[in-house]
């Protein structure tokens, strides 16, 4: 067991944990933040994509213990004042989900390619998407949302 | 998965010292952490080497590029540097998994791992690149071994990669449609001594085609290669791609590298 310290969401939290804690099962089982979903578990599906510091990776193919020091942001973290994120608005509005399972990992590595591209082309965004798989194959309105997300972020 | 004891180290010296025969050095984790998690792989040690200040980085010297084993393949992508000197190296880099993947996956990792149909291990033998080690210079052409197999020894830890900047380069591969594994990728590289042209995912470990090499080195251009065939017999053959496929791609993107020069 060892004591690790980090940001999740904004709040600072202290854990003692074992060190091949995951860093999806520290979020999920230690943290109760279970927005954050496991898919495939093998780091293709891209449902457990979250943020650490300022970047986008696959929270089911990372040590949490690694992590110590850092700032992470997980789904849960998007909405500031009781409002969602204008790409959490954007999957809303272009019926960008549809059993939902993939939404939280789509939004985070949607969020994390505007954050390196304002504007990206169709092209861009979907091979920026390329780790992130939908079962439901709704990608037509997945693209649509991040290309709406772009007019407001 | 099994537990072991985390370690981060500070320096190479430190890691080294740390490393045993149930060992392993932990950078991106990109193969580290699915092999484990699989049960393929078991170690008691786990050290990690992504603070260690020495292994990062990027520099760019007269007649090479010298970068840091814990440099990530998006920071190798997005290198400006790099865009510059050797532009197929980053767009290798760019071609690599997924974004999450780039993130975190290093070069150290990459070519310490030596899989089959990795790309960085072609662009090592293209480059004529030199494995800076914690105790050594290897040269790429003896330091991949076989399948998953380099000449790296317990405890060597690869500290940086310095690849020699070509006259002309291009990377073309055959991306596996899922995980963008190369089913072949061929990495050609005109330098004043000659050409390089370097096939990664054909054969059980990367290698210079020398028949390739000789042809582009006396005429570089793609109908060089025109009606070229290749000996297919030590070619993988899987689910993805005959071994007579494997030797057919093999031409078509060395074609393409060519022009794209």
């Amino acid at each position: 067991m060892k004591k690790i310290t980090v940001e999740v969401n904004g709040k600072k939290i202290q854990k003692e944990i074992e060190d091949n804690t995951i860093l999806s099962t520290f979020l999920r089982d230690h943290l109760n933040l279970t927005g954050t979903h496991v898919g495939c578990d093998t780091s293709q599906c891209g449902a457990c994509v979250v943020h650490v510091d300022g970047k986008s990776l696959k929270s089911c193919t990372a040590f949490a213990i690694d992590l110590d020091g850092s700032k992470i942001t997980t789904i849960e973290g998007l909405v500031t004042n009781g409002k969602m994120h204008p790409m959490q608005e954007a999957f809303k509005k272009m019926h960008g989900l549809q059993c939902g399972f993939c939404t939280p990992g789509m939004v985070m590595s949607a969020i994390n390619l505007l954050q390196n591209n304002k504007n990206p082309s169709e092209q861009e965004i979907r091979d920026w998407l390329e780790g992130n798989i939908c079962r439901c194959t709704g990608y037509q309105n997945i693209v649509a949302a991040v290309k709406e997300a772009a007019t407001k972020m | 998965m099994k537990n072991f004891n985390y370690h981060c180290a500070k320096d190479s010296k430190e890691a080294s010292k740390l490393s045993s025969t149930n060992s392993a050095f932990l950078a991106g984790g990109m193969t580290t952490i699915p092999s484990m998690k699989l049960g393929l792989a078991t170690y008691k040690d786990i050290i990690d080497i992504k603070r260690i200040k020495k292994l990062a980085g990027i520099k760019v010297a007269s007649k090479s590029v010298i970068i840091g084993s814990i440099t990530t393949h998006s920071e190798v992508a997005n290198s400006k540097e790099i865009k510059k000197k050797i532009p197929s190296l980053a767009s290798l880099a760019e071609g690599i998994g997924d974004p999450q993947v780039r993130n975190r996956g290093t070069i150290g990792g990459s070519i310490a791992n030596n899989d089959p149909s990795a790309d960085y291990p072609s662009a090592c033998i293209a480059l004529d690149a030199i494995i800076h080690t914690n105790e050594r210079k290897i040269e790429s052409s003896k330091f991949f071994k076989g399948m998953f197999e380099t000449a790296l020894k317990k405890g060597e830890l690869i500290e940086a990669v310095e690849f020699k900047i070509p006259e002309k380069s291009s990377y073309q591969k055959y991306p596996n449609p899922a995980s963008r594994y190369a089913v072949v990728g061929v990495y050609v590289a005109k330098h004043k001594s000659g050409v390089n042209v370097a096939i990664t995912g054909a054969k059980s470990c990367v290698y210079n085609d020398k028949d390739l090499s000789k042809v582009l080195s006396s005429s570089f251009s793609s109908t060089a290669l025109e009606g070229m065939t290749l000996n297919s017999s030590d070619m993988n053959s899987d689910i993805h791609a005959s071994a007579e496929f494997r030797a057919s791609l093999i031409v078509t993107h060395a074609k393409k590298a060519v022009e794209a020069c």
